[in-house]
């Protein structure tokens, strides 16, 4: 499947939803938030929610900031 | 002393907050937090680095069972893209609380008031603590107060310029002005900055450069931590009028 994953085209194979693109990019899901089309995406919503061809997905966490 | 800060029903154990931007690495940063005893650390809400996996994480470092994390929208220009920062780092933290930033020039990088009012009505609706980084105009001050802001934080001077409090009459008269908490965000840069801003009365200092990049910056972390407590201890002992001439101190009686 073909996503745009943080400004990047990703072709990531055998993935279905959320859950398992975090889990492919090793992206532990208690310490981000994730955008897919501008819509937040609640952590609960991860395993259920399906990827579709295209989709725009921005995965977030905590840097330093002041 | 009885002397509790509390913004939004939730309590604060230090009146010193300090940022995480800027230090050398992760070590130094968990250091220099731990030196200026603060229990709220502000962070920024960004993009992981999906490349390189391995890179640790602040939040490895900066423990969020022990200390209150703080997110900002910084970088942030318009209310779009401040709200869509906000919402974000709610779905990441663990709380409601968020230090809104709506950047209105580059080279100053300060805010753009008109949009910060705006977005602070918005985020306050959908149930955030919203504790606004603005101006030191009083006028402001009330409004974003009247919007539902969880406190204020006036800019001392701009981000990291260090300059100190360029106008502490008017952080007074916000001071005057409002009820909610007022914190000098912003151009702290030794630790007399952050005593002058304790001793006007303010809530809590909030510091990220002027430790950051300090030589030391754990030796100036603990600096800033005791200025702190000096300044809030001396505002609330009540310091003496200031007068042009000499009172003595020793009684003249009894003298020879």
């Amino acid at each position: 499947m073909k996503l745009i994953v943080n400004g990047e085209t990703l072709e990531i194979a055998h993935i279905e939803t959320l859950q398992d693109l975090l889990r492919k990019l090793e992206i532990r899901p208690e310490r981000v938030a994730v955008e897919i089309n501008l819509s937040i995406i609640k952590k609960a919503d991860y395993p259920a929610f399906r990827l579709n061809e295209g989709d725009r997905v921005e995965i977030v966490n905590f840097i330093g900031g002041g | 002393m009885d002397d509790k800060l509390i913004i939004g029903g939730i309590e604060f154990r230090s009146r010193l907050w300090v940022g995480t931007g800027k230090y050398k690495d992760f070590e130094e940063t968990r250091k220099a937090v731990e030196a200026s005893g603060a229990d709220v650390v502000t962070v920024a809400v960004r993009r992981v680095n999906i490349t390189d996996r391995k890179s640790e994480n602040l939040l490895d470092y900066i423990d969020p069972r022990k200390y209150k994390i703080l997110p900002n929208t910084a970088g942030c220009y318009t209310v779009e893209d401040a709200l869509r920062y906000a919402r974000l780092a709610r779905e990441a933290g663990i709380s409601d609380l968020i230090k809104l930033e709506v950047i209105g020039d580059e080279k100053t990088l300060f805010p753009d008031t008109w949009e910060l009012l705006k977005a602070t009505k918005i985020l306050v609706k959908e149930g955030f603590i919203v504790l606004p980084y603005t101006n030191d105009d009083p006028v402001m001050a009330k409004r974003l107060e009247e919007a539902g802001a969880g406190a204020v934080m006036p800019l001392g001077a701009p981000i990291g310029s260090g300059l100190g409090i360029r106008n502490p009459y008017n952080i007074k008269i916000i001071l005057d002005s409002v009820n909610v908490p007022v914190i000098v965000d912003a151009g702290v840069g030794t630790a007399s900055d952050a005593t002058i801003a304790m001793e006007l009365g303010c809530d809590a200092v909030l510091i990220n450069t002027g430790i950051a990049c300090a030589k030391d910056p754990i030796a100036m972390a603990e600096a800033m931590k005791h200025a702190v407590v000096a300044g809030r201890f001396a505002y609330r002992a009540g310091r003496i009028p200031k007068k042009l001439y000499a009172t003595a101190s020793s009684s003249i009686e009894g003298m020879l």
